[in-house]
């Protein structure tokens, strides 16, 4: 994707230039001190605001959590007006939601950089890529709209009631249909995370040399047992980094979740049920936060959400950078 | 036989998947249409929001508002992002730029409300107002590793013998940077810049509790501001259906501003690509 090819990830291939003309300089040009200064400022201020990020919400939930301790994690109520803060049910919204996704997107996703870049007639490339691009530029919150308008009555109406026909033994399927819920979540953030992986799985697939799909072809495999043996299995942990981004992303998505998530901090077993996620609940109830204990409580979700996002995140790229040495040019 | 049938079956398979991925596009961009471009009309670019019960009125105040918004942003993203890709692609020491490189990497994975939280701490609980800057400040941290990045890569694509040439002129090297290397990777760097608006505009999560929103003119950069995101976020969830369907066009003139910018900043490096070959 566009943005993908901003934020490439990865060791920068091609030949060494010399660089550093003007990092180096010493003495002569008072000019090029200058210059140097402004430079290195821009960088200092950037550490400082990734610096600042963590300290700003570190200061601000510390009365939360000298207050709860780790506690907050495993408490199940949420209760501003008794002053009762557990993060569970948010925590627990989070990964469902998230993981729902992701068995939607991880399959669809791959499947379609296999078809991107191993399938598809050349001609029809670019375009349906750019296309998965625009996907991933679409705002959240027209997601949620549409999510609101048309994908929560669309399953309150035939996918819901079809599913607790035929799978109602699952307590997963259980329940009255609401249509916002759980289910409507994470088909949303599987309709936002599906380009983002598509498009990382297909640079990673491009990255995979020609060579290994001609071993294979000679030996007479078919065009899938190539794809499956000889190109799948090379770029497996860029395709592992790949659906990474993609979970990280759904963890800390947030206003198209919100919006059909139904926003009630309760942990119900069935897909169909509201819940509630961490991000959305930062989104609804911040400005709302009448009590400093609140406020700080709602900061203290927000810290939990940015470790698990750092975490996944940095996993993510290091796989793929650990894999940028052999595969070349693998964009995010 | 049975390998053919499979690799007949696992090709389809993956062309469905692609299809797939698309329908959404479809489907969400033909309801755009359908249900926003009725309700768009002039008059929703050049009028205030109308009270509840009225039919009628626009979003010249979101519009204008996120306008400002990305302006603001602009002054916080661009000189970090641009200074601190030249910065990476040109510095020598091998652990510093490592470092600075992961950062990015990671502030571009952080949550977008996670980035409001710092806003708010930052800039609205000193001033004790929400605040067009706060919300501005909150986008252009956004901005920052999309910039970023994308000035490294292009800056790297100069040829070195560019720079020789400057030098050998008796050039100094910061007017060999800013002259020539700037100059030579610009179209590439604008391309990120769009790519980072186009990010931006459709920001929500981040301005709920900085910028605020407003249903009115904003009153200078230290009060709240609409921005058409929060408005379409705020209509969609009201029970009014006269809201709904200016959530809907205003949800419309959103996304084609935001595939605007995304195709333009794709011609871009097509023409990019052409020159460079």
């Amino acid at each position: 994707m566009i943005e993908a090819e901003a934020a490439r990830g990865g060791a920068i291939q091609g030949p060494p230039l010399p660089r550093a003309f003007f990092l180096t300089a010493r003495g002569g040009f008072w000019g090029d001190r200058i210059f140097q200064s402004v430079v290195y400022a821009a960088v200092g201020l950037f550490v400082l605001i990734m610096v600042g990020i963590v300290a700003a919400l570190v200061t601000e939930s510390m009365p939360a959590i000298r207050r709860f301790g780790f506690s907050f994690v495993a408490g199940q109520e949420w209760d501003p007006v008794k002053e009762a803060f557990g993060a569970l049910p948010f925590i627990y919204g989070t990964l469902v939601s998230a993981l729902v996704g992701m068995i939607i997107a991880v399959p669809l996703g791959i499947g379609a950089a296999i078809y991107l870049a191993e399938l598809a007639p050349f001609w029809a490339r670019s375009p349906i890529g750019f296309l998965i691009e625009l996907l991933a530029a679409v705002p959240s919150v027209v997601y949620g709209l549409w999510g609101i308008f048309v994908l929560a009555p669309f399953l309150r109406n035939w996918i819901e009631p079809l599913l607790g026909k035929t799978l109602g033994f699952l307590p997963l399927f259980q329940g009255p249909p609401y249509g916002v819920g759980m289910l409507a979540a994470g088909l949303i953030l599987s309709i936002m995370t599906v380009p983002f992986i598509a498009t990382v799985s297909r640079e990673v697939l491009l990255a995979v040399p020609n060579t290994q799909r001609e071993a294979a072809l000679a030996l007479g495999a078919t065009r899938w047992e190539t794809t499956w043996v000889a190109v799948l299995r090379y770029g497996r942990s860029g395709l592992v980094g790949a659906v990474l981004l993609g979970l990280g992303r759904a963890l800390g998505e947030t206003m198209a979740v919100t919006m059909v998530i139904g926003n009630r901090p309760e942990i119900a077993v069935s897909l169909f049920a509201p819940g509630y996620t961490m991000a959305s609940v930062l989104a609804n109830e911040f400005t709302e936060a009448t009590s400093d204990i609140y406020l700080s409580a709602l900061v203290y979700i927000g810290l939990l959400l940015l470790g698990v996002t750092i975490i996944v995140n940095s996993a993510a790229r290091l796989l793929v950078w650990s894999v940028g040495g052999t595969v070349k040019g693998i964009r995010e | 036989m049975k390998r053919l049938i499979v690799n007949r079956v696992m090709n389809f398979l993956a062309g469905a998947a692609a299809g797939l991925v698309i329908l959404p596009l479809v489907l969400v961009f033909g309801f755009l249409v359908y249900q926003g471009g009725s309700s768009l009309n002039l008059e929703f670019f050049t009028h205030m929001p109308k009270p509840v019960g009225e039919p009628g009125g626009g979003m010249a105040n979101a519009i204008v508002g996120t306008l400002i918004l990305i302006g603001l942003a602009c002054c916080v993203g661009l000189p970090i992002g641009i200074l601190g890709g030249l910065y990476l692609a040109e510095a020598r020491d091998p652990r510093l730029p490592w470092v600075v490189r992961f950062l990015a990497d990671v502030l571009n994975g952080v949550p977008s409300i996670v980035i409001g939280i710092f806003a708010y701490t930052l800039v609205v609980l000193p001033m004790r107002r929400f605040s067009a800057l706060a919300g501005g400040l909150a986008l252009g941290v956004i901005m920052i590793p999309i910039v970023l990045r994308t000035t490294e890569e292009i800056v790297r694509l100069v040829p070195a013998s560019l720079r020789e040439a400057g030098l050998a002129l008796g050039l100094p090297n910061w007017k060999v940077t800013v002259r020539i290397v700037l100059v030579t990777a610009r179209a590439g760097i604008v391309t990120g810049v769009m790519v980072a608006i186009a990010r931006i505009a459709g920001e929500t999560a981040p301005l709920l509790f900085t910028a605020f929103g407003n249903r009115f003119w904003h009153s200078g950069l230290d009060q709240p501001v609409a921005a058409l995101a929060l408005q379409v976020f705020a209509y969609a969830i009201s029970p009014f259906d006269d809201w709904h369907r200016q959530a809907w066009a205003g949800a419309l003139v959103l996304i084609s501003m935001v595939f605007l910018v995304s195709l333009a900043a794709r011609l871009a490096t097509k023409g990019l690509q052409r020159q460079t070959r």
